[in-house]
């Protein structure tokens, strides 16, 4: 037997130089596949931006807010007269409509309105006006300057939410009333401020989207997520390393892994109403509290955590724990000296990522009574925080979104904005902590 | 062969350190060590030789129950060391573990500094009462490892950062440091190039005026060089145990024979 014998009797290659058929269709597959590949990540960033723009172009409005804008004189003597009326603030009223016609006729801008007209733009604004000069009566005989809020439909007109054709005349806005702001418009009255109140502010009424805001249910869901971290962290890396280091592998830790693989895929509406039954009906929690919400969200967020944890924990080199062991250490100095270290970055991003998911949750916190109108104003301390009813930001938004007046729309945009943000800022710092911990081994 | 006879003279002590009686190990259903018997001395270079999965490095742990860590491992039979029963359910395998201490095939250093790499041990058995004990202890163990020179000016470096055969002689100061009585190797040369295994069996030699070395190796040759006594291991059984010079020029059984000839394994 020679060694030509042993290659098989196929026809002769051909040269380095031409292809043969086999090799181009191979290289037209990997090509296929590449563009695939390709397609797969150019629709996904398709969407992505599609997303960003609609989610900026609706809710970037919800942070400016239209105010009427005016610099008038009130005098001694006026303010006296006022005073000595019976309706006052009708009469710091006539004031205004007075200075807001002779601005815009200073402009040569010719509009007829009335008071009605007035109240459906920016409400009552004598009121404000009486109240400002009584607290500085100093100011009076001098130009001052008042700065009001207009109503959200004057908003939706300016946004381009409201147009002429679309509007039906009501108590809220009228035809007419679009002259006026085109031409307080035109005299640089009413503009566009920056929305500090959507940032600070509380829930509104449902009449009221101008003066909505998020502020309550940022603070509802900090409070929820401290007590999610506080929770779920170090349970869920208890947990995990019991599970992963020290637990026999028999069939009862075989059917804990199983269980809790299954409780990460439990639809959180089903947490939400067991914490109804267990944290407020049966251990007697109040309700809306921050307290039960981080409580279902730390039910939640303990599967995540733990799964994370164990994957992180088993990519340790088992060379590490022998030598470890082989110096000497105990199996739980080997685990909390170097195993743990070594996990720490993956754990990190497991328990930011998971709290990420909790601070999205709606469905549960609707489910326990943290739905968006109970966040009227802001807790009155840090303890407080815990048991006062709140809501959170994606509950607040869900609450806005179901409101019947389009105002609330925008700032349903807006809250998405915010919670983004803080999503984001929750993922970078999952990044940085990972760079920060990573060692190479 | 003739410097071998040279080390053999240098043996001074006959004292057994480690006594084995039938041995059995399972792993599961698997007899991976059967009624192994050996007594290993004092200052004396042990080797394990024998083919792949014959359980020389199943018996090396043995002697300091890493076997422990395997769930379906099982060990019988009867391990002394110093005449102590080490399978003795009072014995705590970690107080065992500091006593015999042990260096793995492939090197592994913790991803820490070489500083702390060799003060980890000291440290959690409370060898050292202050820094400057501490730092004589790191110092000695890495002169002891013959890497002393190479990075007493960069000890605050990750012993990581090292290259393979430093790394190793890195591991073998980590092991001393914890002033064991016995240094188990399990192939500590197989992952390293000629010039690094010559430094560490240098190493081996000189480690074995004060302790009981124990090495397993795939190259005889290497067993050959650094060993007074030699093991051949076969299928779980062990099949000669003798004078390293015995072993390689005048083996009594036919396997062992085969092996060392290269007819088997």
């Amino acid at each position: 037997m020679t060694d030509a014998s042993l290659s098989p009797a196929a026809a002769p290659r051909a040269g380095l130089i031409a292809t043969d058929a086999r090799t181009r269709k191979r290289n037209a597959a990997e090509k296929r596949f590449r563009a695939y590949g390709i397609c797969a990540i150019g629709v996904g960033l398709l969407f992505l931006v599609f997303l960003f723009t609609s989610i900026l172009r609706s809710g970037l409005p919800a942070f400016t807010q239209t105010v009427i804008d005016i610099e008038f004189t009130v005098t001694q003597e006026q303010f006296d007269t006022a005073e000595g009326k019976m309706l006052k603030t009708k009469e710091y009223e006539k004031l205004f409509i007075a200075a807001l016609e002779g601005q815009l006729q200073e402009r040569g801008l010719e509009v007829a309105f009335d008071g009605k007209a007035i109240q459906r733009l920016v409400g009552k604004p004598g009121g404000t006006i009486r109240s400002y000069l009584q607290a500085n009566p100093d100011r009076l005989g001098a130009p001052i300057s008042f700065e009001l809020a207009a109503a959200s439909r004057v908003d939706g007109y300016l946004n381009g939410r409201i147009t002429r054709d679309s509007l039906v005349d009501s108590r809220f806005l009228q035809a007419s009333d679009l002259d006026l702001i085109d031409a307080l418009q035109q005299a640089d009255i009413i503009k566009g401020a920056f929305n500090w109140n959507f940032i600070t502010g509380t829930d509104s009424g449902v009449d009221n989207p101008g003066g909505a805001g998020l502020g309550a249910s940022v603070i509802g869901s900090f409070f929820m997520m401290l007590v999610v971290l506080f929770l779920s962290l170090p349970i869920g890396v208890a947990a995990s390393i019991y599970l992963e280091e020290f637990a026999p592998k028999n069939r009862w830790t075989d059917l804990i892994e199983v269980n809790i693989s299954n409780l990460a895929a439990v639809p959180s509406i089903v947490f939400g109403i067991l914490g109804l039954a267990v944290f407020i009906q049966f251990a007697g929690l109040p309700q809306s509290a921050p307290l039960v919400g981080g409580l279902v969200l730390t039910l939640m967020t303990l599967p995540t955590i733990i799964i994370s944890t164990r994957a992180s924990l088993a990519a340790v080199p088992p060379s590490i724990r022998d030598a470890a062991l082989g110096v000497g250490a105990s199996k739980m100095q080997s685990v909390f000296h170097h195993v743990l270290p070594l996990a720490m970055p993956g754990i990190l991003t497991g328990t930011i990522i998971g709290l990420a998911q909790a601070l999205g949750e709606t469905a549960p916190l609707l489910l326990i009574g943290m739905v968006g109108f109970v966040a009227r104003e802001y807790p009155e301390g840090f303890l407080s925080g815990f048991t006062d009813a709140n809501s959170a930001m994606p509950a607040q938004i869900y609450t806005w979104a179901s409101r019947a007046d389009p105002g609330f729309y925008e700032k349903a945009w807006g809250g998405i904005i915010i919670l983004l943000l803080f999503l984001i800022t929750m993922n970078a710092i999952a990044v940085v902590l990972r760079r920060r911990f990573e060692r190479r081994w | 062969m003739n410097d071998m006879r040279i080390l053999e003279r240098d043996v001074d002590t006959k004292e057994v350190k480690i006594a084995a009686r039938d041995v059995q190990v399972y792993y599961g259903t698997n007899h991976a060590i059967k009624d192994v018997s050996v007594d290993i001395e004092d200052k004396t270079v042990t080797a394990f030789i024998g083919p792949s999965g014959c359980g020389k490095s199943t018996f090396l742990r043995c002697i300091n129950r890493m076997n422990d860590t395997i769930d379906v491992c099982r060990v019988t039979g009867d391990i002394r060391i110093d005449n102590q029963d080490i399978y003795d359910p009072r014995v705590d395998p970690v107080q065992l573990r500091a006593k015999v201490g042990m260096v793995f095939q492939k090197p592994n250093p913790f991803p820490k500094s070489i500083y702390d790499n060799v003060a980890y041990g000291p440290r959690i058995h409370g060898l050292a009462r202050n820094k400057a004990d501490l730092d004589d202890i790191v110092e000695k163990s890495l002169r002891r490892g013959a890497i002393w020179d190479e990075v007493k000016d960069r000890l605050n470096a990750p012993g990581t950062g090292l290259s393979g055969g430093q790394q190793q002689r890195l591991c073998i100061a980590r092991a001393v440091a914890t002033e064991p009585e016995v240094l188990l190797m399990d192939e500590p040369c197989s992952a390293l190039d000629p010039i690094a295994t010559a430094q560490i069996e240098e190493l081996i030699d000189e480690l074995r005026q004060s302790y009981s070395v124990v090495i397993v190796t795939h190259s005889m040759q290497q067993a050959a060089r650094v060993s007074q006594k030699t093991a051949f291991f076969h299928l779980g059984n062990l099949v000669e145990y003798g004078e390293t010079g015995t072993i390689f020029t005048n083996p009594v059984d036919p396997r062992t024979e085969s092996y060392i000839t290269g007819r088997i394994g």
